[in-house]
């Protein structure tokens, strides 16, 4: 898709000829974020409003207590330091970011009174700087006013390397954030940024309290007594913390959302398994929520049978994906296998890749594994609907790899596997212990085999496989075999940092202890080239243009599989009206949750 | 008395130093590392991972690790959890009420199911009541309790509706209504857990009595006249109970190590959740402290166990 024909969507949006909706998930078939979707469609003039506004239609009447279940419990409430998101998604009790990220791939103001637009001057030409104006009726839960302050010490606070602050990568780029008034602050960055909204916005903006922090920054993050007991501008307040068990809050009745939020308690339980927290929302009712229900598909519908609560799916960017390795893992230059500085012997030619791709059988995966928590997606944009048939790649075809493995000369042996030059076609091929994934080599490797493949299965443990031990071959980075297959998610951020993961620089190498990002090892000049120049580009759709351009040439040369697009799965009790995002925390509008009487 | 107790203590100390070495070095020979989430998290730079190990002094040599571990050990530092940066002691403290509420109240189930039905099987050796008890003890210790959990949960939670299987350590009830969520939110983990530890007393108590039942001085304690219920409690059981006492302190380490299985399932917020959950994110800290706490309570009530030993059995003589 070149930059013209998305000049061509966008008008069609701009005319109501195309939704919204449609048009975000065509780019993110395209290998896009949503949100970056949405700032192309903002940049060109479309308001950036979500088609409805969040509902909020409560009953009258006390609201009770909302209970909600992780299975993995939430273990510190300092949005900066929240490693996972059963952290964040507990901080988003109490805290807030300026701004969020709706389904669509919009920006939400949060604390912010509008999102910074070149129509309202929050935006200038060059790139270079966003103005954010903040709502003036917020207070924190102690009674003090929250102010543009608050907002550059968050700044100061997480770009500090002594901090030790996860949410450095969002604040370190961040050149100045200075103060225009006490509701408006000015952030300036020292290249021209093309995604301004990273920092203070979602899971790492959220914003904690500079007079509570301010004797805490640096080497003494760790002893704020605010770590443990947060105080907020969110729409509750703080109760109890047990550290791997529970967090709980009340309503915080001065909160800046008039009417908000419905719920007169709440409750985070974490721990256990995540079959038994679906059951203990589908099934027996006991809970209102549960987080990141990543179980089979028939497993939920039996406990749906319950009659208790029902699944919600998600749409995000987390990809199940099949690595082919273009170093060779079996030899050792300079103590190093599968090093840049060899070739795979057999998955170098492209026939080989090409018919591995056909050996997937994406939709039995999808039917037989993930049912309605994984989308067979093939290489090509797979929405709107219009484009499929068109474009789509994505098949499943054991005659046709059998066909172009026979014109590229790879014969059937005695043994019944193909053979050219005394090579045989056997792999290894890797993964995690998760017993869909294990389901999922299997047909694979059935699959190959009746293409005269021999695939040899491997699978690790997920806390080594996932592990950044550089002294561990079996880690996904090291990637010493032939093939391997893992889920990665696009953050809610730009796409710049998930395509990153296919250029050059970033080769996971001995000499960067594997902590490089391109797994594959895969390099090409134009795409270095095109990546460079898209850093840099501010026009969001010539941008875009040139992910997607960046997408083709990884996919069209058969070393990345796509197979399953994972949307968020949770379970919501019959009753309770929750507004999830894919794009965002599962809590981002905790505030207008309700129940339906 | 004394001379022995300084005799064993002194010997505590170094194999407590021991053990704690090697716990030390196997976790930091352990593949993981607890900064892993952080790798598949693309908004996270690799030189802030690095920065985060080096400022936890996680790259350090194994043995300079472990000297500093030990030194703020001995000051009483117990360090503190890389996944929640808060101090292990707090952590652990947090947990101590949870667990000894169940599994030392699944312990007292244990010994009042078991000490009755254990005497009076001996009793009667082979009768109709021993044999019951006897299956049923065989059929408890061998059903593994993540199986008996399951299953009470889908009899009492699923079908009947009757019991919570999510263990909430803070009730929001107040009055009688508190006392009466917290039972009944123990009572399947505390049944499965208690059970599954009668089976095996029970068998233990039965061929203690048999053992001591047969001897000379019963037979003369019968002969002199005296009821059968006052040989049996006076004479019998308490000669019988010397063993079992001692199998009971060597246990309690167990109360306060928690279990693994039963918490994971009910969702009990004890030490064996939070041991199981710091293995799975590979918080050191918190792994190294749960497991060095459990080796000094085992070192402790092996003491305790030998010294009731010799005060219970007049035989046996330390000094």
């Amino acid at each position: 898709m070149k930059e013209q024909e998305l000049r061509t969507l966008i008008d069609e949006v701009k005319t109501g000829r195309l939704s919204r909706r449609a048009f975000v998930q065509g780019m993110v078939g395209l290998g896009l974020t949503a949100p970056i979707a949405g700032m192309m469609l903002s940049a060109s003039g479309v308001a950036m409003a979500a088609e409805g506004p969040i509902s909020y239609k409560p009953p009258k009447g006390a609201g009770g207590a909302l209970k909600l279940l992780l299975w993995q419990a939430p273990t510190l409430l300092n949005p900066h330091f929240a490693v996972g998101t059963k952290d964040q998604e507990a901080c988003r009790l109490f805290y807030e970011p300026l701004a969020g990220w709706d389904p669509d791939g919009n920006l939400v103001p949060i604390l912010a009174t509008e999102i910074p637009s070149k129509e309202n001057d929050g935006l200038t030409e060059d790139g270079l700087s966003v103005i954010w104006k903040l709502k003036k009726n917020v207070k924190w839960h102690d009674g003090v006013p929250f102010t543009a302050d608050d907002v550059i010490f968050n700044w100061e606070y997480a770009k500090n390397p002594d901090t030790a602050a996860v949410s450095i990568g969002s604040y370190k780029d961040v050149k100045q954030v200075e103060k225009i008034d006490d509701h408006t602050v000015r952030m300036t960055f020292a290249q021209p940024t093309p995604f301004w909204a990273n920092a203070f916005v979602a899971s790492y903006g959220l914003i904690i309290p500079k007079h509570l922090f301010a004797d805490y920054s640096g080497g003494k993050s760790r002893e704020a007594p605010t770590n443990l007991k947060p105080v907020g501008t969110g729409p509750y307040l703080f109760v109890d913390f047990k550290p791997g068990d529970t967090v709980s809050g009340k309503r915080n009745p001065n909160y800046h959302q008039e009417g908000r939020p419905y719920f007169d308690t709440v409750e985070i339980k974490g721990g256990g398994d995540a079959v038994s927290a679906a059951r203990a929302v589908l099934q027996t009712g006991e809970y209102d929520f549960a987080w990141n229900v990543q179980v089979e598909d028939e497993i939920l519908q039996k406990l749906e049978n319950g009659g208790q609560g029902k699944m919600s799916y998600d749409p995000g960017g987390g990809i199940e994906f099949i690595l082919l390795n273009v170093t060779d893992p079996a030899q050792e230059v300079d103590g190093e296998r599968a090093s840049i500085k060899t070739k795979h012997p057999l998955l170098s030619d492209p026939a080989v890749r090409e018919a591995l791709n056909l050996l997937i059988d994406r939709g039995s995966v999808q039917k037989f594994i993930y049912g309605r928590a994984g989308i067979a997606t093939g290489i090509f944009l797979n929405n709107p609907e219009r484009f499929r048939s068109k474009n789509n790649k994505f098949e499943f075809n054991i005659d046709k790899a059998n066909q172009i493995l026979d014109s590229a000369g790879w014969k059937k042996g005695s043994s019944g596997i193909r053979e050219k030059d005394g090579k045989q076609l056997k792999f290894t091929f890797q993964t995690s212990i998760n017993a869909p994934r294990q389901k999922n080599q299997a047909i694979i490797k059935q699959a190959c085999q009746k293409a005269g493949i021999e695939l040899e299965l491997k699978s690790v443990v997920a806390s080594v496989f996932f592990s950044s031990d550089a002294a561990n071959p079996d880690t996904y980075t090291h990637f010493y075999c032939d093939m391997e297959m893992y889920q990665t998610t696009m953050p809610q951020a730009d796409p710049e940092f998930f395509m990153n993961q296919f250029t050059s620089a970033e080769v996971a190498t001995k000499e960067n202890k594997w902590q490089g990002r391109n797994i594959t090892r895969w390099q090409n000049k134009e795409y270095d080239d095109v990546f460079r120049q898209a850093q840099h580009e501010l026009d969001p759709v010539k941008r875009a243009a040139m992910f997607i351009r960046l997408n083709d040439l990884v996919c069209a040369d058969h070393y990345i599989l796509p197979e399953i697009n994972r949307p968020k799965a949770t379970a919501v009790k019959n009753g309770v009206v929750a507004h999830g995002s894919g794009w965002d925390n599962d809590l981002w509008q905790i505030a207008n949750w309700y129940r339906e009487s | 008395m004394g001379h022995y107790l300084l005799r064993r203590l002194l010997i505590a100390l170094p194999s407590l130093l021991g053990i704690s070495l090697i716990l030390f070095v196997l976790l930091a020979l352990a593949p993981g590392d607890p900064f892993g989430e952080l790798a598949s998290n693309p908004n996270i730079p690799p030189e802030v991972r690095e920065a985060l190990r080096v400022k936890f002094g996680m790259d350090d040599p194994i043995l300079i690790r472990y000297f500093h571990w030990l030194v703020a050990m001995l000051h009483g530092d117990w360090g503190f959890s890389f996944a929640s940066r808060i101090d292990v002691d707090q952590l652990i403290l947090q947990r101590i009420p949870t667990t000894l509420y169940v599994i030392g109240t699944a312990q007292l189930l244990a010994l009042i199911v078991a000490l009755p039905v254990g005497v009076y099987a001996a009793m009667r050796p082979y009768s109709m009541f021993d044999q019951i008890a006897s299956t049923v003890a065989f059929i408890g210790f061998s059903l593994p309790t993540f199986f008996t959990g399951l299953l009470l949960i889908l009899i009492f939670s699923v079908n009947l509706g009757w019991l919570p299987f999510v263990y909430r350590a803070d009730i929001s009830a107040s009055g009688w209504q508190w006392y009466w969520e917290y039972i009944k939110q123990a009572i399947m983990p505390i049944a499965v857990l208690g059970l599954f530890q009668a089976a095996s007393y029970t068998r233990y108590v039965r061929s203690a009595v048999l053992d001591v039942i047969r001897l000379d001085y019963v037979t003369t304690a019968r002969a002199k006249g005296i009821g059968e219920r006052k040989v049996i409690i006076k004479h019998v059981v308490r000669n019988a109970l010397i063993p079992v006492v001692t199998l009971v302190a060597l246990q309690m380490p167990t109360v306060f190590g928690g279990a693994i299985v039963t918490e994971q399932i009910f969702r009990i917020p004890g030490i064996g959740s939070l041991l199981i959950s710091a293995i799975l994110a590979n918080d050191t800290p918190v792994i190294m402290a749960v497991t060095f706490v459990f080796a000094c309570l085992v070192v402790l009530f092996n003491l305790l166990a030998d010294i009731i030993y010799g005060w219970l059995d007049p035989r046996i003589s330390y000094s």
